[in-house]
């Protein structure tokens, strides 16, 4: 079963929708709180990743009976070198993002954290698509 | 013991099926069926939007038979703070002590006057339970009941703590039974400012058995009072020997920030339920991680708004902050409770868990849940989604899942009727009779 949404780059007010839809489905399918939150937390955090640091992205949700697959993709600068990217608290995050309480450099290590499988690929000047795979039964 | 009593009712004479209630419920617990609004026991949480929202007045608040306090040779009665707020400035608290004495109690406690243990116990636990936090508080019934039906992910930090109320009911059974007076003698009463307080006494959650044996609705004591304030306008004023001064801190405490200004850290004040829905879901969604304590009360500016309130609740507020500024010296006795302090720490903990009530799940089974989920994404395709009520669900959401439950008709929707009359796939008289199913019949009889 597949749900998509849209991500407009630089719109903060908005970030989060997807997530919050996500877990309204979640929540229906009987899925446990903790998984949920896992989910929640990671695709939230890639799609303030879209608002912050790319032009336009969309959500696909992939929902099977054992596991969900939430992909990412943007239109963006692209990430050029991904293992810095992944580190804690490296970020590229203007001064602007900062004051408005993002870019800790959290968000990449957080999607790890709360995914069974992470995979990003980015092509400089294009875009960048994150894939997560998490299990509901781990 | 009822598992989830609801004390909010709709009266069937009055009621017309407007659906004003039906939209503003945070649970979606309401649907129109036979021309009559009907509450889903399992989803409503008591926080009586859909009386305040109701415009026919259809929807009331059950209340024990006042006579039940004679039962008792010691009648308790506990006061919600708000009580005083409900009464003009030249209606004195010994005035309204006196009448409550008139009328049948031979106590009065105020449920504030618990305040300065409730604050020690809540700080103790939440000294004790650092990896609870954020706090969430369980002043408001309403909102511990919405924790469980829609945030059950966060029932676990729900401070586990008796309220004012239950306290003082503890305080004075122990008192009077100290005194030799037999259990089955004493009465104790709480005067509800609203319709989830009730529910708290009838089924508490984390409870066995509420320690309070009866509930007076604050709008019927109030008429009572003003009632007896009438009839005795020229007597002299009777002694009131239990009146204590209450600080202005115990006083605040139902107001929005009474418990927030309290305690340290980072704690915000949340009322109205659909607000406080809002700082749930951001906290399920860890999107608020620095907060301490949430202080959530389902009612605009919290106990002044409850629903069985008689005056404004900016008047309320008023005149409580009055009553703040009375002196120490004009008050006759001293509080009792807080020499009882160390017993009702210990005894202030709810005994149980507060379970669960989740209301989303589909089915318990995933592969069901899912199939159940592509229907309602299919329906969701066809109707459309205005949410105008008119098939006695809230939302066209709710309708499509209401159909893959099994408890209601795609073709309730009107939409749909006219699509289906337009292809000859449906008569105007089954679609009048679907309607007529809504609504009810009367509705569309011809006017003589
Ligand atoms: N979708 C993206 N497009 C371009 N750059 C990205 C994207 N996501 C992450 N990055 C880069 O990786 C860095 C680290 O990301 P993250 O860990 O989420 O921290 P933060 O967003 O707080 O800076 C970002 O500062 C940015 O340089
Ligand atoms: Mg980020």
């Amino acid at each position: 079963m597949e749900f998509s949404y849209h991500i407009e780059g630089g719109d903060f007010s908005k970030a989060g929708l997807a997530s919050s839809e996500v877990k309204k489905i979640l929540k229906q399918l009987n899925v446990s709180a903790s998984v949920i939150k896992r989910v929640v937390v990671a695709l939230y955090e890639a799609e303030v990743n879209v608002v912050a640091h790319a032009y336009e992205g969309d959500v696909r949700v992939d929902i099977a009976p054992e596991r969900v697959v939430v992909v990412v993709e943007d239109r963006g600068p692209g990430i050029p070198d991904i293992p810095l990217a992944m580190q804690e608290g490296y970020s590229t995050a203007s001064a602007a993002v900062r004051e408005m309480g993002f870019g800790a450099g959290m968000g990449l290590p957080n999607m790890r954290k709360n995914s069974d499988e992470l995979n990003i690929e980015s092509e400089v000047g294009k875009g960048t698509k994150v894939t997560m795979l998490t299990r509901f039964n781990p | 013991m009822e598992p989830f009593y609801h004390a909010l009712k709709v009266d069937p004479k009055t009621c017309v099926g407007c659906t004003h209630c039906m939209s503003l419920c945070p649970t979606q617990a309401i649907r129109v069926r036979d021309g009559q609004a009907s509450i889903n026991k399992n989803a409503c949480v008591d926080c009586g939007m859909c009386l305040k929202s109701c415009p026919r007045r259809a929807i009331y608040v059950a209340q024990d038979d006042f006579s039940r306090i004679f039962q008792y040779r010691y009648r308790v009665v506990i006061l919600p703070t708000v009580l005083f707020g409900q009464f003009a400035e030249d209606v004195t608290e010994d005035q309204i002590f006196a009448e409550l004495h008139d009328m049948g109690f031979t106590h009065v406690i105020e449920a504030a006057q618990t305040y300065g243990i409730l604050a020690k116990a809540t700080q103790k636990y939440m000294k004790e339970n650092p990896l609870s936090r954020p706090f969430i508080s369980g002043f408001c019934p309403a909102i511990v009941r919405l924790v469980q039906v829609r945030f059950p992910s966060l029932l676990d930090h729900i401070l586990p703590l008796k309220q004012g109320m239950d306290l003082a009911a503890i305080y004075a059974r122990r008192k009077f039974t100290a005194e030799g007076v037999a259990p089955e003698d004493i009465g104790i009463f709480y005067v509800t400012p609203c319709a989830a307080k009730i529910a708290a006494v009838k089924s508490p959650v984390g409870e066995d058995a509420s320690d309070i044996d009866g509930v007076i609705n604050l709008d019927f004591l109030y008429n009572k009072i003003q009632m007896g304030l009438t009839l005795h306008k020229d007597a002299p004023l009777p002694p009131v020997p239990e009146q204590t001064y209450l600080s202005p801190d115990a006083i605040a405490w139902s107001l929005s920030e009474g418990e927030a200004s309290r305690f340290e850290g980072r704690c915000l004040a949340i009322d109205g339920i659909h607000n406080v829905s809002d700082i749930l879901e951001k906290i399920e969604n860890d999107e608020l991680l620095d907060i301490d304590y949430l202080e959530l009360r389902a009612c605009d500016h919290s106990c002044s708004g409850g629903t069985l309130t008689v005056n404004n609740r900016f008047l309320t507020i008023e005149r409580l902050r009055k009553r703040m500024q009375l002196r120490t010296e004009a008050r006759p006795s001293a509080n009792d409770i807080p020499r009882h302090e160390d017993y009702l720490i210990a005894n202030g903990r709810l005994r149980e868990k507060i379970p669960p009530r989740s209301i989303d799940q589909l089915d318990d089974n995933f592969v069901a849940a899912m199939e159940k989920m592509e229907k309602i994404k299919r329906i969701m395709q066809v109707l459309p989604a205005i949410d105008c009520g008119a098939c006695g669900a809230p939302s066209c959401q709710t309708l499509a899942r209401d159909v893959v439950q099994g408890k209601a008709k795609l073709n309730q929707c009107v939409f749909m009727q006219k699509l289906l009359c337009k292809d000859a796939l449906m008569t105007a008289g089954e679609s009048l009779r679907l309607s007529e199913r809504t609504w009810g019949i009367s509705r569309f009889e011809q006017p003589e």
